[in-house]
Parts: C-alpha cells; sequence; structure tokens
C-alpha cells in the first residue's frame, strides 16, 4: 500500500486535536510526576530538586509491597470472578432474541446512569448492620445476629466486581453476538456435543474479547482507592489509597510518583501479556 | 438401493411455507441435486437432513432408521457449508482433523487420514496454514476436505461452487465428480445454478415455493418437463399456454400448433425447445412471424422471432451462423413429437 504526502497530512489533520490534547494532559503531566520520583520532599510538602534514589528502596519495603500484592490480589480476584460471572451472562444475552436482548443490554448498563459514589454508598446502607440484607436473613430466621458483613476484603471485592461487571460483558457480548452461527453449527455437524463445540470453537474465538474485559476490570480494579474507602473502611487499603495518602495526606510527592510508577509498571505489564495471549489463541 | 428417504415433509416459518409436503428417495451412491430459486425451500430441507431445523410434519429415514430423532452431532451426515465455516482459529490440517478427534480415534490414524484426504483435494503443502491465508477455491477444499474425511454415509453440499469465479468452478466441478467417483459417498448439493446441477447430478429434483415439481435426470428434467415451472425454469424454452381440444392443441391468441396430444380435451401449455424450433418459408396454416434479431454466439446463433399474437418473442437456435436477417417474414415450426405438452 502507498501513502502518498497527502495521506499524511489528511491524517495529521485528523489525528492533530487528539495527539495535542493527550500530550499536553495526559503525557506531560504524567512525565512531570513521575520525574519527581529521583528527588527529595520538601519538609512542609512540595518537592525538593536534590537527586535521590531513596524512594526506589523505599517501595521495596514489606510495607509497601505487602500492600501492592494484597491490591494485585484483590483485582485478581475480582478479576477471576468478572470472568467467571460475566461470560456466561454474555453468552445467554447474545443468544436471546433480539427484542429481550436489548433490554438486557439496557439493564446492564442502566447502573452506570448513576453516580460510582453513590452506588457504593448504597451498598454500605445494604450491608451495615441494620441494613436490608442482615434484616432479610434474620428475617426468615437463618441467622440469630446481623453479620459483620462491611469494611473487610471481601466487602471490597463485591463492590469492585459490582462497579466494573459491566466491562466483562460488553466485550464478551459483543464478541459472541459477531461469531458466525454456523461455526458452531459446523462443528455440530462434525460430532462435536454442545459442550465440545464451546470449549472447542466458542470460547477460543472469544477469548481476546475476554481478555480484553479482563483487563478493563482489573487496570481500574487495581488503582482504585474509592471503593476500599467507603466499602472496607480504611481497613482494607489497596494501592490506590496508598497512592492518594502520599499526595494529600503525608504530602510526599516523590514517593507518591514512585507508587504511581510501580502501578504503571504493573498494569503495562499485563496489557503486555495480554496482547501476547491473545495474539497466540488467534494464531494456535 | 434407497439410502436416504424423505416422506412428506413440510415446515412454515410463521405464515411463510418453506416446505410442503416434499417426498424424495435418494439412492445409495448417488449424485443428487435439489435445484430451484432462491426461497424454494431448498435450502431448508439441508438444513433438516443436518438437523439443525426440524419439520412441522413428516419423517426422514436413512439406512430404514429415522433419522430425525438424532441429534445433530450424532447423525452420519455431513455438510459442506455455503460460506464454508471453517475454523478461522485452526490450521488447514486441525479443521480437517476436527471431525475425526470427535470420534476419538488413534492420533496416528486421524494423522494418515488427513494426510490422505488433502492429497485428495490437492492441499497436502497447506497443511500449516490457516484458512484465511488461502484463496477462496482452497477454502473450498478444505471445507470439502474437512466433511468427506469422516466418510458419512451422506454429504450435503449447500451451494458448494457458488463463491468461486467462473473458471475455478468449472475446475472444481469436475473434482467433486471424480471426487464422488473414488469415495463412493452420496452426495446432495443444494444449487439455484441449473448449469451446475444438470452437469454434476445423475438426479434432480426441482423444487418451487416448498414444492418437489419434478424429480428426474438431466436430460428427462430437460427433454420431458412435467409443469410449467419445469419447463420455464431449466433451460430456455418458448412456451404457449392453451388447451387440448379433441386431440389438437390449441393457442390461446394463435390457434392449432404442431404436437402429439394423447391425453383428453384440458387447459394445458406447450414447450417446445430453440434447438428443436425450424424456421422455413411461410405457409398458410402455419405460425408466422418477423425476425428481429439475430445473436451469434460462435457455436449456435439464436434468433427472436415476434410472433402475432402472442404477446412475448419466440426463440429459435441453429447450429453455426444463421444466414437469416432482421425484418425476414418466417413460418414457425417443429416436429410434433419434440413439442412437450404439460397439463394445467
Amino acid at each position: 500500500m502507498s501513502r502518498g504526502r497527502g495521506s499524511f497530512l489528511a491524517r495529521l489533520i485528523f489525528l492533530g486535536p487528539g495527539l495535542i490534547m493527550l500530550t499536553l494532559l495526559a503525557v506531560v503531566p504524567m512525565l512531570l510526576m513521575l520525574s519527581t520520583m529521583f528527588f527529595q520532599r520538601g519538609r512542609f510538602g512540595g518537592v525538593v530538586y536534590e537527586f535521590t534514589t531513596a524512594n526506589f528502596s523505599r517501595l521495596f519495603q514489606p510495607l509497601y509491597l505487602n500492600v501492592i500484592q494484597d491490591s494485585l490480589v484483590v483485582a485478581g480476584v475480582v478479576t477471576v470472578l468478572a470472568l467467571l460471572i460475566g461470560y456466561p451472562t454474555a453468552y445467554a444475552i447474545a443468544l436471546l432474541p433480539a427484542k429481550w436482548k436489548t433490554i438486557a443490554l439496557l439493564a446492564i448498563m442502566l447502573p452506570f446512569w448513576t453516580n460510582f459514589l453513590i452506588r457504593m454508598y448504597a451498598w454500605t446502607i445494604l450491608l451495615s448492620g441494620p441494613g436490608l440484607v442482615n434484616e432479610s436473613l434474620t428475617g426468615i430466621g437463618l441467622i440469630d445476629e446481623p453479620l459483620e458483613l462491611l469494611y473487610n476484603r471481601g466487602t471490597v471485592v463485591v463492590g469492585l466486581l459490582y462497579g466494573y461487571l459491566s466491562l466483562m460483558i460488553l466485550p464478551i457480548y459483543s464478541a459472541v453476538e459477531r461469531l458466525d452461527p454456523r461455526l458452531r453449527e459446523a462443528s455440530a455437524n462434525l460430532g462435536a456435543s454442545p459442550i465440545r463445540t464451546f470449549f472447542s470453537v466458542t470460547l477460543p474465538l472469544t477469548l481476546p474479547s475476554a481478555l480484553i474485559g479482563a483487563v478493563l476490570v482489573f487496570v481500574p480494579s487495581f488503582g482504585n482507592f474509592v471503593v476500599p474507602e467507603i466499602l472496607g473502611g480504611g481497613k482494607a487499603i489497596m494501592v490506590g489509597n496508598l497512592i492518594r495518602d502520599q499526595f494529600l495526606k503525608a504530602r510526599d510527592w516523590p514517593f507518591g510518583a514512585t507508587l504511581a510508577l510501580a502501578m504503571i509498571v504493573v498494569t503495562l505489564v499485563l496489557l503486555l501479556a495480554q496482547s501476547i495471549v491473545s495474539r497466540r489463541t488467534r494464531s494456535a | 438401493m434407497t439410502l436416504l428417504s424423505i416422506e412428506g415433509v413440510s415446515r412454515k416459518f410463521g405464515n411463510v411455507t418453506a416446505l410442503e409436503d416434499v417426498s424424495i428417495d435418494i439412492k445409495q451412491g448417488e449424485f443428487f441435486a435439489l435445484l430451484g430459486p432462491s426461497g424454494c425451500g431448498k435450502t431448508t430441507l439441508l438444513r433438516i437432513l443436518a438437523g439443525f431445523e426440524t419439520p412441522d410434519q413428516g419423517g426422514v429415514r436413512l439406512d430404514g432408521a429415522d433419522l430425525l430423532k438424532f441429534a445433530p452431532h450424532k447423525r452420519p451426515v455431513n455438510l459442506m457449508f455455503q460460506s464454508y465455516a471453517l475454523f478461522p482459529h485452526m490450521t488447514v490440517a486441525k479443521n480437517v482433523a476436527y471431525g475425526l478427534e470427535r470420534e476419538n480415534l488413534p492420533r496416528a490414524e486421524i494423522k494418515a487420514r488427513v494426510g490422505e484426504v488433502l492429497e485428495k483435494v490437492g492441499l497436502d503443502s497447506m497443511a500449516s496454514r490457516r484458512p484465511a491465508q488461502m484463496s477462496g477455491g482452497q477454502q473450498q477444499r478444505v471445507a470439502l476436505a474437512r466433511a468427506i474425511v469422516k466418510r458419512p454415509r451422506l454429504l450435503l453440499l449447500d451451494e458448494p461452487l457458488s463463491a468461486l469465479d467462473k473458471k475455478v468452478r468449472a475446475e472444481m466441478q469436475l473434482e467433486l465428480k471424480r471426487l464422488q467417483n473414488e469415495v463412493g459417498i452420496t452426495f446432495v448439493v443444494v444449487t439455484h445454478d441449473q448449469e451446475e446441477a444438470m452437469s454434476l447430478a445423475d438426479r434432480i429434483a426441482v423444487m418451487d415455493q416448498g414444492r418437489v415439481e419434478q424429480i428426474d435426470a438431466p436430460v428427462t428434467l430437460y427433454d420431458r418437463p412435467r409443469t410449467y415451472f419445469v419447463a420455464d425454469f431449466i433451460g430456455a424454452n418458448n412456451l404457449f399456454t392453451g388447451a387440448i381440444r379433441g386431440g389438437v392443441f390449441s393457442a390461446d391468441g394463435l390457434g392449432p400448433l404442431p404436437s402429439k396430444a394423447t391425453t383428453a380435451d384440458a387447459p394445458a401449455a406447450l414447450a417446445i425447445r430453440p434447438e428443436r424450433v425450424r424456421l422455413t418459408e411461410p405457409a398458410p396454416g402455419m405460425v408466422q412471424g418477423v425476425v428481429v434479431d439475430v445473436s451469434f454466439y460462435g457455436g449456435v446463433s439464436h434468433i427472436a422471432v415476434e410472433v402475432r399474437g402472442l404477446g412475448r418473442k419466440l426463440l429459435a437456435a441453429t447450429q453455426g451462423s444463421a444466414r437469416i436477417t432482421p425484418g425476414t417474414v418466417v413460418g414457425v415450426t417443429w416436429r410434433p413429437e419434440d413439442a412437450v405438452l404439460i397439463p394445467n
């Protein structure tokens, strides 16, 4: 394919505004922020421009490594659960008749019209001691005392899962929907049971989209600080909380930037893994 | 020996009748074609045989056993899809092996049979390619290999050659025929292309609006169409509507035409093939017309004659170039035994 000057210019015109905005509002601030990693914190906040690598060695203290590890575990569990719940849901929606499909998709997206914070606070009301869940459970006599449902890691997982599940469902739904139904028929025609067809044809061909969904769920879960704050009660601290605290409470920008970098690196590694795996499945 | 018998199969989709009381017997080893315009129900019938549709009424027996009670994946019937439906995430060899793997055959046997069938369709050098890296003709061969490798009792082919260009299609037609001879599997091909059906099939069922119009060998279909639809659909034909009265066929607006009427008085149609029509000096009592167009096709020439009293042009075909010129007044005639009478 030959690309002349004209098409280059045309592309520049179309890409230009987006590129400029991304550079000014994302790349430059990020570089500025990350550059503070190599400096020391000021006595009352701010940055003192004296070179140091202390921020990095501090990152590898068990205290912080634990938080990063916990965050990875929480985000990982959320992602796996989202996959396990989201895949069958998306699959079922894709096979519905057209009218019901629209209704089901609307139901999936409807909660998004409500503010994320409000939805998380709603959970605290539902799960609190005298909340709906405990009332119901005691009401039908399953338990005598209200359960401690709030402010633990499980609650954080539930909140994140609730918040991001649709990001898993939508890409999988669109992949199953796009899949040529004749491929399933061909598989059956060649002697494959419906289960075999699912694992040999449907799943491999929709896996790349499931991985995209996994990234879409994992990344915001990993860096989240609202959900641990509200539903974790500050007890189940995640790396997002840590970063926010460094910037806003401890006023240690250099170390906050270092933590942020660690998060970006983990995310990039995962994205890379995702793209490698989906390329493999496409050509395996 | 009858391999497959379709007995009184009907299928409706809402108000649309896709199949109405279809009965067909297909013999072991036969190359059978279901021919008809799109929407005639041929694909629905194929999908019923494969198990992707169920008939509202009627039965299907394969080797005497009720085929309909088996799930699609348990039928000894393989289908080659019109779109090929190759698995895009698998290599050619994997695609072909898929059906054999489902039979839990030993690996060595699967490998041997896949190699054998790929060689048969001339793709042994492309075993490790992916469908997306192949041309339409090559994909078609993979689809065929994947369908025959299981050695089904019955192979169904849905418009097998429609996605190919003309030259490749002619090649593949020969190849299909050769393969069918070699593997001895009963083929049922669905097509809207009459040339394809005529050149491939031992017998053809012509279908229209969910009904079987006629089942016969290609030559019989051509020479002795039994319904107006078949006469009109298969090849070029001159058709006259009219009635048989006292052993003579009279066309509406034209009067008596040469024919050998043997049936009792009844409304009927007469069909005469262009190559059977003879143009002569006009004579009394003969259909007359004016030549309006002469086109030369190399081997044959087509002559269109405007006949007085007939709404449309009559077509005559002669060998080689025609010596007649437009504007000539001609008499149109044919041997009575060449005309086919179709009762209404």
